[in-house]
């Protein structure tokens, strides 16, 4: 048998999401973002929503998320995302939007934006990839950096005193009156990928019944950026990562 | 005509309020007109100021050091703008709390005691636009008739049921003014 | 003929939004401009037009908001004073880069820092010179009255889209607080979302089948593609160098000397040029309109009949650069400011004017 009698429709068991562009992702072998990408993609492709669909991307790793889903995106500025999609999404409410953001990004240097919008209740969708370090500058210390953990700004491990403690947004945004379904997923394993597929699609059909802000946030890997590999990573997300960052529902209204 | 006026009185006592009622009362005429406060912190409770120029011709600086008139309200604004009247020019103040009343010889100066002439009206809210009345008795720089359609313009239509006591009080003014 | 209604600076900026079919205002209070929203929200007009008012956390939000909105097509806008602005640049840096139409509003108050809250020139140099980081210009719009306050709004929208690049009304306190008669325009309605589509298909209003994504970004990793993308923003500068220069002037035909005014100073230098020739002497009023772009030929044209030039501003002296590069040695140029929030009268900036021709002999 030639592999061409094998490549035919009715042999297909999976389909690359037309969502996602034939642009080579830059990501790091072993990144959650590409799987995360992924999934974004296949919700929006099985909602039907790509006419109808604004991304906001973040600065960080995933800045360039615009090369890798094709749908329209704008590109904030640091920690601003949940500003514009404010204004994206009140402007054009029949629209279905959504940031993407980091833990440096929502959880520093953006926390006044990403609060004031989850406080107001915008009808839009959060997703919040927490790896615990800054990735694209190099591996400096996020606010969800563990204690002890090494990073280019922790070199003796993140310690009290100095850094004070990993922060933990998600319990906070999850008080939030105006957000209607707060949820922390990973990304790590195929079952743990299929979980978080479902927390998108919630957050996207909730953004079109006007329920509030959805916010998902997903426990990820920063291989490079924690110098281990792929393997070793997940490993150690699940042993010290998910104890901190528990997975599972924590609002949903 | 060209008219140049300093209000200045405490906050609360309408100053502001009277200024926008006669530079509205100039639009209706078809004049130029200007309003400028002084704004801020001062405004709550303490000192308030306003400079409006009525004009027949376009009004360039909005910001004056000398005045036609200045209509004075309480002993700081007494102390701070007496020497701004343009000499000829024209003071009205109200003489309860003033303490150092005028002394220059080359303006004409009137008083208006508002306070007690709004009580005894029974409205003590009215009282600018008594002294309003007194400005206008003295320069009538805008015809009647269009001092009471500048005073429906500024008043929002809710409160519009005040608008004959504010005719009383002007009409009062008018009549009670005092030269010195 | 239409209504003329007595209002503050502030909010003919408000009604001139409303009116002339702006999608959204995102504002954060400050004195001396918080008129701005609090007639917008009195307004309500997302009842009438559906225009959204939103007060935002910040005006660091604000401004994202804008560019948020500006994405999308819409028109929107914010206002603001000066600390307030400051906080702005990142993001005006971010639209100019993304190259995103949108109004901001600066009713300028005296700084630095906190400051104080009476009126202010001195965001001249940061209006007009960037502000934010990068090389960037925004079309920089100077109002001398309350019915510029209106008038200019509708016509930073047409520039800001014309060039897709962010317009700044630059206002100050006493143009801000300042009531005068306002004469409402037409009312203009908003734009459809398929006239949007239509005019502005660079906007993210959702990619179709029938045309590639839109993305918008002010990232360029690639140095040559960098350098391209800022040689055309600099192409787009000098479009508006030469197309849009705006200004008035007062007696300059005849003048010996001329003030260079903007604001609320070109008003009371204009009494100043009033109180100049009746005691005879040829002086001239030059108010630039557009800050940036400069009347920079205009100044040129002038200094071939003129003595003396003195720029006129509530700073420490910020123009003045400007006039001096434009005059560029040909003449001697002056400059008399106050600051702290004090403006001076027509008479002051005379007697100064007098001070500094006195020493010219």
């Amino acid at each position: 048998m030639d592999i061409k009698d094998i490549i035919k429709p009715e042999n297909r068991v999976y389909a690359k999401s037309k969502i996602l562009t034939d642009t080579p992702m830059h990501y790091c072998p072993g990144c959650s973002h590409g799987t995360v990408h992924k999934l974004i993609a296949e919700v929006i492709d099985e909602m039907g929503i790509q006419e109808k669909t604004i991304g906001v991307s973040p600065v960080g790793c995933s800045v360039f998320a615009y090369n890798y889903l094709d749908i329209d995106w704008q590109q904030a500025a640091h920690g601003r995302a949940p500003a514009l999609a404010t204004a994206t999404k009140r402007l054009m409410p029949d629209k279905y939007v959504f940031t993407y953001q980091g833990d440096g990004d929502l959880a520093s240097i953006g926390t006044a934006e990403i609060m004031h919008a989850c406080n107001r209740g915008e009808n839009i969708v959060v997703i919040f990839i927490n790896n615990a370090i800054y990735g694209m500058t190099g591996g400096q210390m996020a606010p969800t950096t563990l204690l002890g953990m090494k990073t280019s700004t922790t070199p003796y491990g993140r310690n009290v005193e100095l850094n004070g403690y990993p922060l933990k947004i998600t319990e906070l945004i999850a008080q939030l009156d105006g957000t209607c379904y707060v949820t922390r997923q990973s990304v790590h394993n195929s079952a743990a990928a299929r979980k978080t597929k479902r927390a998108i699609r919630k957050a996207f059909e909730n953004s079109a019944l006007k329920k509030g802000t959805s916010f998902v946030e997903v426990v990820s890997s920063c291989n490079s950026g924690w110098k281990m590999t792929p393997v070793k990573a997940n490993e150690w997300m699940a042993e010290n990562m998910f104890p901190k960052y528990p997975i599972g529902d924590i609002k949903d209204v | 005509m060209k008219e140049e006026i300093i209000i200045a009185g405490f906050g609360g006592q309408g100053v502001l309020s009277m200024g926008k009622i006669l530079a509205y009362s100039g639009i209706m005429q078809g004049q130029e007109v200007t309003w400028m406060p002084s704004y801020g912190p001062e405004m709550r409770g303490g000192t308030a100021n306003v400079t409006v120029i009525l004009s027949d011709k376009k009004i360039s600086s909005p910001i004056l050091s000398k005045f036609d008139t200045a209509i004075i309200l309480n002993q700081q604004s007494m102390d701070k703008f007496e020497n701004s009247v343009k000499p000829g020019g024209l003071l009205i103040y109200d003489p309860n709390g003033i303490t150092r009343h005028p002394h220059r010889k080359d303006i004409k100066v009137y008083t208006i005691d508002a306070v007690n002439i709004s009580v005894e009206l029974g409205e003590s809210k009215a009282y600018n636009m008594v002294v309003m009345g007194a400005f206008l008795k003295l320069k009538p720089v805008v015809e009647y008739e269009n001092v009471l359609k500048g005073l429906k313009k500024s008043i929002p239509e809710r409160h519009h049921s005040l608008i004959p006591m504010n005719e009383k009080a002007i009409k009062a003014g008018m009549e009670k003014l005092v030269q010195i | 003929m239409a209504e003329k209604i007595l209002m503050k600076g502030n909010e003919a900026i408000a009604h001139a939004a409303i009116r002339c079919g702006c999608d959204g205002y995102f504002g954060y209070p400050i004195t001396p401009q918080s008129e701005v929203m609090e007639t917008l929200m009195n307004e309500q007009p997302w009842n009438s037009t559906g225009m959204v008012v939103l007060q935002a956390e910040s005006e660091t939000s604000s401004i994202n908001m804008l560019y948020g909105g500006a994405s999308c097509g819409k028109k929107v806008m914010t206002s603001s004073s000066s600390p307030g602005i400051s906080l702005m640049c990142e993001g005006l840096s971010y639209l100019a880069g993304a190259e995103l139409p949108c109004l901001v509003a600066n009713v300028v108050r005296g700084g630095p820092g906190l400051g104080t809250i009476q009126p202010g020139q001195g965001d001249y140099f940061q209006s007009v010179k960037g502000g934010g980081h990068g090389d960037y210009k925004m079309i920089v719009l100077a109002p001398a009255s309350a019915q510029d306050m209106y008038d200019f709004v509708d016509l930073a929208f047409e520039l800001a889209f014309k060039y897709r690049n962010p317009a700044l009304i630059l206002s100050d306190g006493v143009i801000g607080q300042m009531m005068e008669k306002v004469e409402l325009r037409p009312m203009k309605p908003r734009l459809t979302e398929k006239e949007i589509i239509e005019r502005y298909p660079w906007a993210t209003t959702g990619k179709t089948p029938d045309r590639k994504q839109n993305v918008l970004t002010s990232l360029a990793l690639d140095a040559a593609v960098h350098e391209r993308l800022n040689q055309t923003l600099q192409n787009k500068y000098r479009q508006m160098e030469e197309n849009e220069v705006r200004y008035e002037t007062l007696m300059c035909e005849d003048a010996d000397y001329v003030i260079v005014a903007y604001g609320c100073m070109s008003r009371i230098c204009e009494s100043t040029v009033e109180l100049a020739r009746k005691d005879g002497i040829k002086l001239g009023l030059l108010r630039p309109v557009t800050l940036y772009p400069f009347p920079t030929k205009y100044i040129q044209e002038l200094t071939s009949h003129t003595k003396f030039m003195m720029s006129v501003e509530l700073s420490a002296g910020q123009m003045v650069e400007d006039v001096r590069l434009a005059v560029n040695g040909k003449i001697p140029v002056g400059f008399y400011g106050r600051l702290g929030g004090i403006v001076p009268s027509p008479e002051e900036v005379l007697e100064a004017f007098k001070e500094q021709i006195k020493k010219l002999n």
